[in-house]
């Protein structure tokens, strides 16, 4: 009996093979959405320091002092989009605390992370431990590259930077 | 039966499956064959086409993917839609005024994609309110009604909202002709003849901002107006409209606009219509319509009463109008994409007739008439005629086109879909449709330039075609494959309301024309958006109380409210401050006697509530927005008439105080 078992299946996928290969085709465009400005690298290669985006150690380089121009929109910027989930002392609220980022994290990484959540929440594992803490993804809250720059400096100036 | 037998037999029906599943495929296998394979569209992969399709007595219009079937969105347009707010956000509210204040309901038939020389230009889509006449315009990049313009001296705007090749004009004519808003309307209804008339609105579209104006008004003979093309290339600068009840009946219409053997498709120079214009041969007329305009920055629509239109008299001003004859009782009247046939389908004829537009010419110039039509002259029919297509089927209502010389109409009686060839007049295929077909679709079917590929028919009834739903029962859309010579029904799905007309634009047009995908926070001018946690707020103004409240995954500021009181209004301002697609935020409030609010990532939306009763009231977000949804919660105290509890609000432990002191 195994031998027919074998057979039959040999049968059946030779059907298919003759009416080629039986797979529904489509004229449908097969189109995915523009591919990111820089294409994602995989959870093997990716580098938990610098995290995944535009910047890194090279193209982003701080003043030692702070920026107080740059922090006071960023504390506008933040105002708007941020502060409703992040509080200025270590204390979660959605998300946690800002206190200390700056000293945990590079500040290349923050950059990626607040331009760029999603791949970086797929992939950095401190960020899937913090979603399991807050189970909430950080949204992507569509901020502009100066944004982001000016709500950095809030938050080394958050962080004590003079 | 042995081992040897059982082998024998399965290579014997392998061999047979085989043969069977791979015979060749012929008109036999219609619906069967590969048909579903043809509608198939993988999870993931996008549909060839959009598909805007009328919601009839819905009001609304709604969108499908071709050739998928798949339902995208209904866009609330003319009625009520509490699920989006529409109609009950403070903001829509003005969307939905007319002269007669607000109506929040409407009787959406047909469907008009903005147009570019003669092809689809993917920014705008019309629709028409055939109750209480009205012309919508779509914005195609956030997919909401952007304007509404009311139509005064109308009175069942069906034929309606055809445009020119430019989208110079989208045309609104009077299904029942009325006396005019400006003559005395108090008049016996059987001096129809005497005192009712027709009107037909051109009205202008910027072709920038798209907002519509009524440029002039036609002044006609009273019959009704059923549909309309535009002609387009050669004929571009007229506009045909069918029309019947001729006979100027006001009763029984049934008998009694059914008794001459001819009616007449209206031919309308508007050219020479707008010389007139600009010669100053208009008439201004005092009226009443409302103009409705929303605006993307505040979030906001504005109704505006208008009271005056211009009018040009086509019996007095001569070489605008002219009457063709047409048999009988014509619906469709269908421009082909050459501009040189006309197609009259009368709805109670055995005949298609088709027009020449040369010949038209030529008649009009040596005044080839057979009298005039309450001055208006009536262009002989042979001379006019290209020619009948003979026993098409019954009932013909509409025609589309495929641009590679046939002509597509769907028979109401008969219910059927009937291909023959313009240029020679033969019948080459016809198809059943399940069952009573009104109007075809072909996308860019009334362009210069249609694409070929599918053919959607819709249907009135449906009756044992899907699992039964009480009395009631879905209308139904069904799909085509006209590629090639024979057409073949590929799939068959339910809609929403009764699909009148529909059109297809290809989908990349759309989808790459810049759609919205949020309301950027910084660009938001709602005067009362809370633009981060730190701008919510309460105020009291009098009895009304003004809650400036923001939403984000996954909590409201402010979530506790105290010192509202029996008297008060409230006003919810709700500002979504997701900067992210997709990510709407809804609201509800318990016991309001109002919709829900469902705003997008960026966006001020409000409630109005009047509290009822004293206790606390929970407020919610309706929409599944995070693992913590069902969190996003608060509460509000309702005291009495008269309470001394002061006005506070705050969320988590950070308590902020009324802008306004507390009550004493």
């Amino acid at each position: 009996m195994r031998n027919i078992k074998i057979l039959l299946a040999f049968v059946t996928f030779g059907f298919f093979i003759a009416c080629g290969g039986g797979a529904p085709k489509t004229e449908t465009p097969s189109e995915t959405p523009a591919a990111p400005a820089e294409a994602p690298a995989d959870a093997a290669t990716y580098d938990p320091t610098r995290g995944e985006g535009k910047f890194n150690a090279d193209n982003l380089k701080l003043d030692a002092t702070l920026n107080p121009t740059f922090a006071d929109a960023g504390e506008k910027a933040a105002g708007v989009k941020c502060t409703s989930c992040h509080k200025l002392s270590d204390e979660r609220l959605v998300g946690p605390g800002w206190a200390g980022v700056t000293e945990r994290r590079t500040h290349y990484w923050i950059m990626n992370f607040i331009t760029n959540p999603d791949p970086m929440i797929d992939k950095d594992p401190a960020l899937q431990a913090q979603l399991e803490l807050c189970l909430v993804r950080m949204p992507n809250q569509s901020l502009a590259e100066e944004e982001a720059r000016n709500i950095l400096e809030f938050m080394r100036k958050n962080d004590g930077v003079k | 039966m042995k081992t040897k037998q059982i082998i024998t037999f399965m290579f014997l029906s392998g061999i047979l499956m085989f043969a069977i599943s791979c015979r060749p495929k012929n008109a036999g296998t219609t619906v069967m064959g590969d048909s579903s394979v043809k509608a198939f569209v993988a999870p993931g992969q996008f549909d060839e086409y959009y598909n805007f399709v009328s919601g009839g007595f819905s009001g609304q219009m709604s969108v499908y993917g071709l050739p998928s079937g798949r339902l995208f969105r209904v866009i609330p347009v003319f009625s009520v839609d509490p699920e989006k707010g529409w109609g009950y956000s403070e903001e829509t509210k003005p969307m939905l005024n007319t002269s007669h204040g607000f109506v929040p309901w409407d009787d959406l038939h047909h469907v008009e994609l903005s147009q570019t020389a003669g092809e689809i230009n993917g920014k705008w889509v019309f629709g028409n309110a055939n109750n209480t006449p009205r012309l919508a315009r779509i914005d195609l990049k956030t997919f909401k009604t952007a304007e509404i313009i009311e139509l005064p001296n109308s009175a069942g705007n069906h034929s309606s909202p055809f445009g020119t090749e430019n989208s110079e004009y989208i045309v609104a004519g009077t299904r029942f002709s009325v006396p005019a808003d400006y003559s005395d309307g108090d008049v016996p209804i059987d001096t129809y003849k005497k005192n009712f008339k027709g009107h037909i609105s051109f009205v202008s579209v910027d072709k920038e901002s798209g907002e519509m104006d009524i440029a002039f008004q036609l002044k006609t003979p009273g019959v009704n107006f059923d549909l309309a093309r535009c002609g387009r290339d050669k004929s571009h600068g007229w506009f045909f409209f069918s029309c019947y009840n001729t006979e100027q009946a006001n009763t029984l219409l049934e008998v009694n606009a059914s008794q001459k053997d001819k009616d007449f498709i209206m031919a309308v120079n508007w050219k020479k219509a707008e010389e007139y214009l600009k010669a100053g041969k208009g008439v201004k007329q005092k009226v009443k319509y409302a103009h409705n305009v929303w605006d993307e920055a505040t979030h906001t629509g504005t109704s505006t009463i208008k009271n005056e239109v211009t009018v040009l008299d086509v019996s007095v001003l001569k070489d605008i109008c002219y009457m063709i004859p047409c048999p009988k009782s014509p619906h469709g009247c269908d421009v082909d994409p050459t501009g040189e046939y006309i197609v009259g389908s009368g709805k109670l004829a055995a005949i298609i007739p088709v027009f020449s537009f040369d010949k038209l010419q030529k008649a009009i110039a040596n005044k080839a008439y057979d009298g005039e039509y309450e001055g208006i002259p009536i262009v002989k029919y042979e001379e006019a005629l290209y020619g009948e297509v003979k026993k098409p089927g019954l009932g013909p209502l509409h025609t589309e086109f495929d641009g590679k010389g046939f002509a597509y109409t769907s028979f109401f009686v008969s219910s059927e879909i009937v291909k023959w060839n313009i240029k020679d007049l033969t019948v080459v295929d016809r198809v059943p449709t399940f069952y009573s077909v009104g109007h075809l679709s072909i996308p860019g079917g009334n362009t210069r330039k249609p694409s070929p590929k599918y053919l959607v028919a819709y249907n009135k009834i449906t009756k044992d075609r899907y699992l039964p739903t009480g009395p009631e029962l879905a209308q139904s859309a069904q799909l085509f494959d006209i590629s090639g010579e024979k057409m073949q029904m590929i799939l068959d799905y339910p809609t929403i309301g009764e699909p009148h007309y529909a059109q297809s634009a290809p989908a990349d047009l759309i989808r790459n024309n810049g759609q919205l995908k949020i309301y950027p926070i910084a660009e938001n001018k709602h005067p009362r958006a809370a633009k981060g946690e730190s701008e919510s707020k309460v105020v009291r103004e009098g009895n009304k109380v003004h809650v400036y409240m923001t939403a984000i995954r996954s909590h409201f500021a402010p979530d506790n409210i105290e010192g509202v009181k029996l008297g008060d209004e409230v006003y919810f301002h709700v500002t979504n401050l997701e900067q992210d697609w997709d990510v709407p935020h809804g609201f509800g409030v318990k016991g309001a006697n109002n919709a829900e609010l469902l705003i997008m990532p960026g966006e001020t939306t409000t409630l109005k509530w009047v509290p009822d009763r004293v206790g606390i009231t929970p407020i919610y977000c309706t929409d599944f927005c995070s693992a913590l949804h069902q969190e996003m919660q608060g509460y509000v105290r309702v005291s009495p008439a008269g309470s001394n509890v002061p006005l506070t609000f705050h969320v988590g432990k950070t308590a902020a105080t009324s802008t306004t002191p507390p009550a004493k």
